[in-house]
């Protein structure tokens, strides 16, 4: 095995659903023979043809509503949104079309398709290329929305959501397509898509978390565990649906739960996860449920993103008070 | 300005030599009772929703020659992907008066039409059908088949990106796809010449770099004779066209809907002397022996089949309420299975 980033692992699955399935097709804006603007895509028109790995016109409304299209019939599109800030215009798509094909057709139509779109700050990008919009789409009935957390994990779940029969959402945290390097085998595995993953087990406090904060969140519950608190890591990793099951188990056992995601406070995925702990999870919680987000301001310019996202002493800190509380 | 194609007058005189299969008097009168099948449903559907036992319909009265007009020069291996106003056109392809009344009811299995198992639901959201149609033809061309992807909008819906936007991959593909324009002179209340200052609608393929043609509307043989010649650019591999078929739309925008607080009747009554099926009546009647009988008997035999069809609609009971998490996904996630046993069967 040899080790590989996360946008060598995103490439080695493209290129392997694209040896193993003559209907997966590739499109979007830069995929082709630029490779796309983070080389996701990078070498797959040479191997695979102009007419399988395609360059779209500039228009997001078509590179989503194409999908649609081509998903239902026959084809199984892996199409690309070059940032989320651009995804806003597919929304139409996905919650108007995508999401529902399925449904309004009682299953006569179906769309599988992936929407890839690289998401999240910290890279000092321009504006409007560093978004974290996920709970958007999550609120959305009849989508996937899946966020790997490493190069193995975006390897098989990326095979996985171009293998499932309905429309997914794959976010890819671009803060850590080459942060990271890890053992990923091209063996054509798939992760269980639906599924959160327990990262690190622990007795006194549940982290949830997914995408690029996991660094964070990891370095934290390494802080905090020279402290003597043991932390269980939860990688959320599926969006929608959420597996609610998985979250709830640790923190029955661990009786305190901090949630960190980089997107708006308001209304973000932490807020739903926090009522299903309290909905489901009272008897067992010690303290009040927190979390730790991003602010709910506009995502600022570079100099002042870190200021913006959750860091690791503001995790740490949270943490402290949950295990002060009880 | 060139006049938009057309064989017939209003009147239903011969005005331009007529396509072979306009000579064919079986051909003609297979227009004719499909155009008059859509206005008989059109008019149940209005009926239905005016007591209550159907919801809210948009009709395509004065509109039927575009539906019968384009699907009629479509074959099975061809997808067709109508606006919400194209009853004729799914008619023609196979859908069933029951699957639109189920439709129109509120009832998701109306989709799930038996016959054209690859046609496109009516759609909604004004133009976002278009996208999907450069989908379909993006498929229908890797697969190497010989279908093209035809998609209908109305005249408002050119003033969305979602119709510009995949106009244009359409033509920078050389995609097998379609797009007509029926242009019935008004998006809800407002007016044609509201919406655009273009001259006509077809000069927007320009953009594109694809052919744009007008034709007549109203004329179901310019219709269908302008779409099988788009039909053979598209197979022949010569990419995409847009066609802008001129209507008028002579009831309301749906029965929601009160025209009279936008329009006259000073302004819609001429209108009525160019809808499609009295020029086709009357040119059927001066050459090929149409008779009082022949269009009685289309009437009653129309009437009595949608008669039927909305008595097979009104005794379709409903699904039960966990058919709304049974379809969402392939395997339903966790949460939903257990919604749906919530739901029950009842
Ligand atoms: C995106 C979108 N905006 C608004 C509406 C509400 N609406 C329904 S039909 C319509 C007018 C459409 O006009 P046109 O495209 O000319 O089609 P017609 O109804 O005349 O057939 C509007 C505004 C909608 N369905 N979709
Ligand atoms: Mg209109």
């Amino acid at each position: 095995m040899a080790e590989h980033t996360m946008i060598e692992a995103v490439r080695m699955a493209l290129g392997r659903a694209l040896e193993e399935d003559p209907d997966v097709i590739l499109f979007g804006e830069d995929i082709g023979i630029d490779g796309g603007v983070f080389r996701a895509t990078d070498g797959l028109i040479q191997r695979h043809g102009s007419a399988r790995v395609r360059d779209t016109p500039l228009s997001e409304t078509v590179i989503a509503g194409m999908a649609v299209g081509a998903a239902a019939a026959g084809l199984r599109p892996v199409a690309e949104i070059q940032f989320m800030g651009f995804l806003y215009s597919a929304i139409d798509q996905l919650a108007n079309h995508a999401a529902r094909l399925r449904n309004r057709t009682r299953a006569r139509l179906t769309c599988p398709m992936v929407l890839r779109a690289p998401y999240g700050g910290g890279i000092r990008a321009p504006e409007h290329h560093s978004e974290s919009a996920e709970a958007m789409l999550a609120h959305i009935p009849g989508l996937r929305v899946v966020i790997p957390s490493s190069p193995a994990r975006a390897y098989g779940l990326l095979l996985a959501a171009i293998r499932d029969p309905d429309p997914v959402v794959f976010l890819e945290p671009k803060r850590l397509y080459r942060a990271i390097s890890e053992d990923v085998a091209d063996s054509g595995e798939a992760l269980p898509i639906d599924a959160a993953v327990v990262l690190r087990e622990g007795t006194d406090l549940t982290l949830v978390s997914w995408g690029a904060m996991l660094t964070e969140t990891k370095a934290a519950a390494d802080t905090l565990a020279a402290d003597g608190v043991s932390s269980e890591i939860v990688d959320l990793s599926s969006l929608k649906p959420i597996d609610r099951r998985a979250v709830r188990a640790s923190v029955e056992k661990t009786g305190r739960c901090v949630i960190v995601h980089e997107a708006p406070l308001t209304a973000g995925l932490g807020a739903e996860i926090a009522a299903d702990l309290a909905e489901h999870c009272l008897m067992s919680l010690l303290a009040p449920v927190r979390r730790v987000t991003g602010h709910d301001t506009v995502m600022p310019y570079p100099r002042l993103e870190r200021r913006y996202m959750p860091s690791t002493e503001r995790i740490v800190r949270t943490a402290q008070e949950v295990m002060e509380f009880a | 300005m060139p006049e938009p194609l057309g064989f017939l007058s209003a009147a239903g005189e011969v005005v331009r030599d007529l396509p072979d299969f306009a000579r064919d008097g079986d051909t003609l009168r297979a227009l004719y009772s499909a155009m008059a099948r859509a206005r008989t449903f059109d008019a149940k559907a209005i009926a239905l929703q005016r007591t209550g036992r159907l919801g809210t319909y948009a009709s395509s009265l004065g509109q039927e020659a575009i539906g019968v007009g384009v699907t009629s020069a479509m074959t099975d291996a061809d997808v067709f992907l109508p606006s919400f106003r194209e009853h004729g056109g799914q008619l023609w392809r196979g859908v069933t008066l029951v699957e639109l009344f189920l439709y129109w009811g509120g009832d998701e299995r109306g989709n799930d039409f038996a016959g054209p198992r690859q046609d496109f639901p009516v759609c909604i959201p004004v133009a976002s059908q278009f996208p999907h149609a450069a989908g379909v033809a993006l498929a229908l061309q890797q697969k190497a088949t010989t279908g093209v992807a035809v998609a209908v909008g109305g005249d408002g819906a050119t003033s969305k990106g979602d119709f510009y936007e995949a106009l244009n991959v359409v033509g920078a593909w050389d995609l097998p796809a379609i797009f007509v324009i029926n242009n019935n002179q008004w998006a809800i209340s407002v007016r044609r010449t509201d919406q655009t200052r273009a001259r006509t609608l077809a000069d927007k393929a320009v953009a594109a770099g694809i052919p744009g043609e007008q034709v007549d509307g109203n004329d179901v043989i310019a219709v269908r004779e302008a779409t099988e010649r788009a039909l053979r650019r598209a197979r022949d591999g010569e990419g995409g066209t847009l066609i802008e078929c001129v209507s008028y739309r002579l009831g309301d925008h749906t029965t929601a809907d009160d025209a009279s607080r936008y329009r006259d009747d000073a302004e819609v009554s001429p209108h009525w002397k160019a809808e499609p099926l009295i020029r086709l009546r009357n040119h059927l009647v001066a050459n090929h022996g149409w008779r009082k009988d022949d269009e009685q008997a289309l009437l009653r035999t129309t009437g009595d089949e949608v008669d039927k069809a909305a008595e097979t609609y009104l005794a379709v009971a409903p699904e039960p309420a966990r058919a709304m998490v049974d379809h969402l996904y392939a395997t339903p996630p966790a949460d939903l299975a257990a919604l749906a046993e919530e739901l029950g069967d009842g």
